[in-house]
């Protein structure tokens, strides 16, 4: 008998940890954005990086079960992407991030945008090592979706609801589905937006200047540390 | 389907165990899967069976012990269990909780040879 008490995921989790510790050195804020399919990943990355004039570097990294279609549409703006194709795989895992990283090779202080396979289940259980996860829902899905899918709402720090500018064709009550996404995670941010018409763009794109800071403000900490330690191991000697 | 790849993940796991702890063959083996874990414990049954095939667990005892959901009311401060992320705090009714645990996928021990 052998006690062994480790996270059957312990390898992903480890592959997560030295994306995450790469990732953070070089300040590259990594955005995981998960969906099911049709939600509008790959429309709200193309007008982002329209949105962003190349104000900040980007970089996408694509996951699909089989076409290279996404990545074709996100190099036609002029970015960078690779596309991973996890075949029967029904989400991107960190070591796979891991190697799209090392080809993509990110600018320093750029925007790594992954779009996973669109699932609304296991991509909620394998760490990319992102900086958050975003969870795109569309108006045309049900406002139930996040009670369904509550381990994917529950570990997103965005919601958008994608498609706005279908509501007024629709029933979809707007309040409930936010009501719903809180009641799984009281920490949700959400940001109502039409990726086809641009409403609430530059709210999405404040939020990312917003992690942006955070992330830097935390290497700033860290460096006046470090600093610190220096400093007081100089006037010891 | 998701199961199967979480049990790819446990077979890599067993199997680096195998050259570390130097056995080869599982008898039985424990899980411990909460129920936030996201995963279907038929399903996972089923995957087990079919990526253990030729593998040193083949054929091994899968024992799963559930864990319970762990939450968190903030309307009385106490912590209870809970099989579902949107219950209502049995204490006091409130539905300000927050989910604390609940989302274990872990392999407690294992019978080997
Ligand atoms: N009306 C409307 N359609 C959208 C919007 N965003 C995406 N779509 C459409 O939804 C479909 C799926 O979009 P896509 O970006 O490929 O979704 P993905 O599978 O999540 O990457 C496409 O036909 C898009 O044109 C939106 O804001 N409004
Ligand atoms: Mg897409
Ligand atoms: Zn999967
Ligand atoms: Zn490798
Ligand atoms: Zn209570």
């Amino acid at each position: 008998m052998i006690e062994i008490e480790t996270n059957i995921l312990a390898k992903n989790d480890g592959y997560a940890q030295e994306n995450r510790h790469r990732l953070e050195a070089a300040s590259i804020l990594a955005l995981n954005l998960v969906s099911s399919p049709g939600s509008g990943k790959t429309t709200l990355l193309v007008e982002t990086i329209r949105k962003l004039e190349g104000r900040i570097p980007v970089a996408v990294i694509e996951g699909d079960q089989q076409t290279t279609n996404d990545a074709d549409r996100i190099r036609a703006t002029g970015v960078r992407a690779l596309q991973i194709n996890t075949g029967k795989g029904c989400h991107l895992d960190a070591h796979m991030v891991g190697h799209a990283i090392d080809h993509l090779a990110p600018d320093e202080q750029s925007v790594l945008f992954i779009e996973n396979v669109g699932n609304l289940v296991c991509p909620a259980a394998f760490d990319l090592g992102e900086a958050a996860k975003v969870a795109i829902l569309s108006v045309t899905e049900g406002e139930d979706k996040p009670l369904k899918y509550p381990d994917m709402f529950a570990a997103a720090k965005l919601m958008i609801l994608n498609k706005t500018d279908l509501l007024p064709h629709l029933d979809f009550d707007i309040e409930a589905c936010e009501a719903n996404a809180r009641r799984v995670n009281p920490d949700i941010a959400v940001i109502r937006l039409s990726a086809r018409t641009g409403e609430g763009m530059d709210a999405w794109i404040d939020w990312i200047r917003a992690q942006q800071v955070v992330g830097l403000e935390r290497l700033i900490s860290d460096a006046e540390a470090r600093l610190a330690d220096l400093r007081a191991a100089r006037s010891h000697v | 389907m998701h199961e199967m790849s979480i049990c790819e993940s446990l077979v890599q796991t067993i199997e680096a165990h195998a050259r570390s702890d130097d056995f080869t063959k599982v008898l039985r083996l424990r899980l411990e899967i909460g129920c936030f874990g996201g995963v279907e414990i038929e399903a996972l049954r089923f995957g087990f069976d079919v990526v253990t095939r030729g593998t040193c667990a083949e054929g091994a005892e899968l024992d799963i012990l559930s864990l319970p959901g762990k939450a968190w009311c903030f309307g009385c401060d106490t912590g209870f269990d809970t099989d579902s992320r949107v219950s209502d705090c049995p204490v006091c009714g409130s539905g300000r909780i927050r989910v604390t645990g609940g989302d274990e996928l872990r392999i407690k021990d294992m019978e080997v040879i």
